[in-house]
């Protein structure tokens, strides 16, 4: 190596860019590190012998120096991004394993058994009940355009009750054309096109799936949340079938114990529309803090459909009507286990994911 | 909507029974959310004199008070100096309970022993003020009870939800008329004023509508000699109770009108409204307003709901400056001063629709944009007029109400006309009713009733939610079945000759979940919504699928994987030392439609009148294998067991050279139905580079990724064929064979070339590989055991000779050669 001197700074240089191309793994390039470019480096000793220089020659070598320090920094910095892709390499091709080759019996599969989740065992034994009660089981898209989601279950463009939701919606086409559904409900429009297009009605069905609402999560809510929605279109179908649905599956579900009400609400989407409201199954009726003493705890809405909805999809009001209704999948799971915060559902811890089965 | 009973029992009389009251309410669909009992804790607080005051030395925030109420001296510690000697203030002796349940008990301070405590009036649950004793009127009598010296009465007040087409529920006598009816008992209205004085309102003040589609009725009242000051306690204590703040007599009486019958009104002062001339118009583009919150709006912006042109009603005076935004908010000017004697009382009806809009668009909701936007009566305008006049009259009785209020009409939409049979009655409920009970039910709402064979009903003004035709009946018929009680209503089971049950990818799903237990997965369920960084893991270069307004950045994109959430999930449960678990979730992820083939398509926009492009969501069946000792292997045994129990037997694994981000480059493969090719998932590790980062405690994670749509249609076509193969009843030969392959060969194609060598053979199966030094670099040795056997005869040396002949000829094709062991 040449004299440390400034002079033969060039040579330095390259003599460091040498070195550096010349490093031959990770391993050699950070225990040398702070021999190219770090304080032990010889770019260091020049940078201390500046101080015997005038200014204008101090700024001139100064800067000198500082030129060759970038260049040996940055094959310095390429060099490790060379070396950490060539050990990748390595380390993948020694990885290599051709999994066409898995012989299957030489590997034992674990003992341990799983845990099917909480949400999808609760919707398996909804469904069942529905499907004891003659209802097929329909699954319906997340994301949907405007129409389905809103304005073919009557509400237009600014109808208040769009408000009713808070909707996330999507940046494609025009503004609040695309949303995550808010509720379970666009599917039925879905499935009474289907069956307009396929002159198949009557319909009987229950549709469960994940909605979304623009809520801030707590204990009692999720932005992300699941719903069964139950529909029947039918020859004389009337209210007292709807209140009768509800009850038989209040009792089916829930227990031969656990009443059922309606009581007058609102959805743009049926009418008349109830509330419906089950026993409180804590206390079985007594009056708890569940159920703010009233006995009596909200499940879900339901009504009868609006002839608005059936001439969206085209359906004759006159010769058949229907019933819709609607509950959190979340929330039956919530009661039947007792979960006080929601949010567990989501944290799939796996104290809480083993406790089902 | 809070509704003080106290109030209420001057329209109706209600059930004494509070339960029961509120059971008829719920019934009615008017429920009860809260009930919050008013004045409860003050029955034993008392008038106290303060007779001394002393200082208790070493205290310098408490002092020692000798109060008399009525029974002799009490020595209290006080630590309130907002009193004098003399002054009268509110004692809660030893053991009363306040309000909130703060029990009071004998207490020692500084040796000093308390008798009670003096009260302030958030103490007392009265007011906010909590600077210093509530100071008693020099009227009251030591000893005297509290709520006699207030005149309170304990009150209850309810805090009830309207439903949105309860437009004339949002008022005291919407509700009181909905019980009126369903008790049968007279609804009583309240006093209204009459126009007096001379002259007609014409000649002193002028009003417009510049928008009659928007504003369908503008009437302004002028009201002379007004004295403003506080209200008188009784209304001022309503408004309180009504969760209202008492301002001035004349803006309380204002809101006092809007509790009662739904109307809001604004009153102008007079004298600050240019030419005494009030209008409504459209706002123009480049206008503003400060509204009385203090916050400066531009107005007619287009706003970001669907066909939302951004049209702002403001009223503006004479000169057309802005005085409000209609229906929403007053403007900080014209607002009732002290010195106001003259007032302009606006009385109207409004688009809801548009009010609707312009509240959302402004983020501005008042208790008055509530109203307009559910649809206020568009006859109510003048009777609250009168109302207001009655009630400011009790506070500033000289005031004239001049004669002819001025009333200027645009379009209101028609009262609905519906005709009604007993059949269309008993075709929605179930059961026939007494028409005699119809008729009473609908009239007891405003509803005008004619018999003409079928019963020709005509909405109330205040009923705009009531639509004409098929749909205007299911209102009316929802009207008579929420006044009738839906508890009161038939039930009835239905049943129908089509059975239930499962679609057939449904009941796969099913059996698939049951396996994937079965082999120790652990379902979990991680959100829809992910981040950039998240996305970016599996799918850099895929178009995103953007939420416009997420609750946060890291939840903004839908997700094209499920595998980031997955190994979110490992890692948490991991770093909580939980340790390791095969999880698996069914999800559904989105394509964005420039990304699809076939972009999904569906009826979209105002009126479903256009088609708009949706991402494509496919279902996904992912496991993550993060325990100790998982890798490709496992994932691999675990994907081919699933697969074979959901009925696809002949599954190639094909492995893949290439980078997939997020997959461990060299440990990766397809999982192809041997028949068609057809990919069903992929099955390898997470990207080593993937797992440092998500743990430590892992050195490989494994990965089984299937589409499940994909996977689910072999359940369908299954469904149709049943045929099952009858084994042979001659005795089996087996036979070991292996091959020497280059490595390109998968084993799964030799494996399929085997089997289809000949009719004879029954099964084959890989049961070892060998890769070392003997043989040539590139090879491997691929051992298959296989059984051979005829349906109709023992197989013979020659047949087998045969058959081994053509196994070899079958191998050789793909490029296996028998190995020769030396």
């Amino acid at each position: 190596m040449s004299d440390v001197s400034l002079d033969n700074l060039d040579q330095h240089t390259a003599d460091l860019l040498n070195a550096v191309a010349a490093l031959s793994s990770l391993e050699e390039l950070v225990t040398r590190e702070s021999s190219l470019v770090g304080k032990r480096s010889v770019l260091s000793s020049l940078q201390k012998s500046l101080g015997g220089l005038t200014p204008d020659e101090r700024r001139d070598a100064g800067a000198r120096l500082q030129e060759s320090r970038r260049r040996v920094t940055e094959a310095l910095e390429a060099r490790r991004v060379d070396l950490e892709a060539q050990e990748r390499r390595a380390t993948l091709d020694a990885d290599r394993l051709d999994l066409g080759d898995v012989v299957g019996p030489t590997v034992s599969s674990p003992l341990e058994p799983g845990h099917p989740g909480i949400i999808a065992v609760t919707q398996l034994a909804l469904e069942e009940v529905f499907v004891g009660m003659g209802f097929r089981v329909e699954d319906g898209p997340e994301v949907e355009s405007d129409w389905y989601n809103f304005e073919a279950l009557n509400m237009p463009p600014a109808h208040p009750a769009r408000g009713m939701w808070d909707t996330f919606y999507l940046e494609m086409g025009e503004p609040e054309t695309v949303v995550l559904r808010t509720h379970t409900s666009p599917t039925q429009i879905h499935l009474m096109e289907r069956a307009v297009r396929d002159d198949a009605l009557p319909i009987h069905a229950v549709m469960p799936g994940r909605c979304f609402r623009r809520d801030t999560p707590d204990a009692r809510h999720l932005a992300a949340f699941h719903q069964i929605e139950g529909i029947v279109v039918d020859r004389d179908i009337t209210f007292a079938d709807l209140a009768g649905t509800i009850d038989a599956f209040t009792r089916a579900y829930f227990g031969p114990d656990i009443d059922s009400r309606l009581r007058p609400g609102y959805f743009p989407f049926t009418e008349p529309s109830a509330e419906f409201e089950i026993t409180c199954t804590i206390c079985r009726g007594e009056g708890c803090r569940t159920c703010s003493q009233t006995g009596w705890i909200e499940l879900g809405g339901c009504g009868m459909i609006d002839p608005a909805v059936f001439a969206a999809v085209g359906i004759d009001s006159t010769t058949w009507s229907g019933f819709a209704f609607g509950f959190g999948i979340d929330r039956c799971a919530q009661m039947r286990h007792e979960i006080a915060d929601m949010r567990a559902l989501i944290d799939n811890d796996l104290r809480f994911v083993r406790q089902f089965s | 909507m809070k509704i003080p009973l106290s109030w209420l029992k001057e329209f109706v009389e209600i059930p004494s029974s509070l339960d029961e009251l509120i059971a008829t309410m719920d019934d009615l669909g008017l429920v009860v959310e809260g009930v919050e009992k008013v004045g409860e804790g003050l029955e034993d607080v008392v008038v106290a004199r303060v007779d001394e005051i002393h200082s208790i030395e070493g205290a310098d925030r408490i002092r020692r008070v000798v109060v008399d109420a009525g029974e002799g001296h009490l020595e209290i510690v006080c630590g309130a100096t907002n009193f004098a000697m003399g002054d009268l203030v509110p004692l809660a002796p030893v053991g009363a309970v306040l309000p909130g349940g703060f029990a009071i008990a004998r207490r020692t301070m500084r040796g000093v022993v308390s008798n009670g405590m003096l009260c302030s009036g958030r103490e007392l649950g009265l007011s906010d003020d909590h600077g210093g004793l509530l100071i008693l009127p020099p009227q009251a009598r030591p000893g005297e009870s509290l709520l006699h010296t207030l005149g309170l009465v304990p009150d209850v007040v309810l805090d009830i939800s309207i439903e949105g087409n309860r437009p004339d529920a949002w008022s005291l006598l919407g509700v009181a008329r909905d019980i009126a009816t369903r008790l049968g008992r007279p609804l009583t209205y309240p006093a209204l004023a009459s126009p007096d004085g001379a002259g007609a309102t014409r000649e002193f003040a002028h009003a417009a509508i510049d928008a009659p589609d928007l504003c369908g009725r503008f009437t302004v009242s002028l009201v002379r000699g007004v004295t403003v000051g506080p209200s008188p306690a009784h209304l001022a204590r309503r408004l309180t109770l009504a969760g209202m703040r008492p301002i001035s007599n004349v803006v309380d009486a204002s809101n006092l009108v809007m509790l009662e019958l739904g109307q809001p009104t604004h009153a102008y002062d007079a004298d600050l409204v240019a030419k005494r001339t009030l209008g409504v118009r459209v706002a123009r583009s480049g206008e503003q307003i400060t509204t009385l919150d203090g916050v400066v709006r531009p107005l007619a912006q287009p706003g970001r709901g669907l066909g939302d042109a951004g049209d702002d009603l403001v009223i503006v005076d004479g000169d057309d400056v802005i005085h409000g935004l209609a229906g929403i908010m007053g403007a900080a000017i014209g607002e009732i001063r002290d010195s106001t004697s003259e007032i302009l009382l606006e009385a109207a009806y409004f688009d809801p629709m548009t009010i609707a809009r312009a509240s959302k668009r402004h983020g501005l909701r008042s208790e008055a944009s509530h109203r307009f936007e559910r649809g206020v009566d568009p006859e109510l305008a003048l009777v609250a007029a009168a109302r207001f006049v009655e009630l400011l009259r009790e506070s500033s009785p000289d005031i004239e109400w001049v004669p002819s209020p001025l009333d200027v009409r645009g379009d209101v939409p028609e009262r609905a006309r519906v005709r009604l049979s007993d059949h269309d009655i008993e075709r929605a409920l179930g059961v026939a009713l007494e028409r005699s009970e119809v008729v009473r039910l609908l009239e007891g709402l405003n509803f005008s009733v004619r018999d003409e064979g079928d019963l020709e009903v005509v909405a109330p003004s205040a009923r705009l939610d009531v639509r004409v035709g098929v749909e205007g009946r299911a209102d009316v018929i929802e009207e008579i079945a929420r006044l009738y009680s839906y508890a009161r209503l038939p039930r009835r089971t239905p049943s129908w000759p089509q059975p239930g049950g499962w679609t057939m990818s449904q009941r796969l799903r099913r059996r698939a979940r049951d396996v994937v237990v079965a082999l120790g997965g652990h379902e979990v369920w991680t959100p829809t919504m992910v981040a950039e960084s998240h996305a970016a893991l599996t799918h850099p270069h895929a178009r995103r699928v953007r939420v416009a307004n997420p609750l946060a950045g890291e939840e903004s994109i839908l997700r094209p994987s499920l595998i980031p959430g997955l190994l979110n999930v490992a890692a948490r449960n991991l770093e909580r030392g939980l340790g390791g678990a095969l999880y698996v979730e069914f999800g559904v992820v989105f394509t964005h439609p420039e990304d699809a083939d076939e972009p999904r398509r569906a009826r979209g926009g105002a009126g479903g009148a256009h088609e708009v492009d949706l991402p494509t969501e496919t279902e996904r069946l992912t496991m993550l294998l993060a325990r100790p000792d998982d890798d490709a292997v496992r994932a691999v045994t675990i994907a081919r067991t699933l697969l074979a129990r959901l009925g696809w037997d002949d599954v190639v694994v094909e492995s893949l050279d290439d980078v997939t981000p997020g997959w461990h480059p060299t440990r990766h493969a397809r999982l192809l139905d041997g028949v068609t090719g057809a990919e069903l998932g992929r099955v390898g590790e997470v990207d080593p580079d993937l797992v440092r980062r998500t743990s430590t405690d892992v050195s490989r994670i494994g990965l089984v990724d299937l589409d499940f749509a994909r996977v689910a249609e072999r359940g369908n076509s299954h469904a149709s064929h049943a045929r099952v193969d009858v084994p042979s009843r001659f005795p089996a030969a087996v036979m070991d064979l292996s091959f020497v392959t280059p490595n390109s060969v998968s084993a799964d194609h030799l494996r399929r070339a085997l089997r289809d060598a000949t009719p004879l053979v029954e099964s084959v199966e890989l049961f070892d590989v060998y890769r070392g030094e003997s043989l040539d670099k590139g090879h491997r040795s691929l051992a298959y055991a296989l059984r051979l056997a005829s349906k109709d005869r023992t197989l013979s040396e020659a047949d087998l000779e045969d058959a081994r002949r053509d196994l070899l000829t079958a191998a050789g094709e793909l490029g296996a050669d028998l190995r020769s062991f030396p």
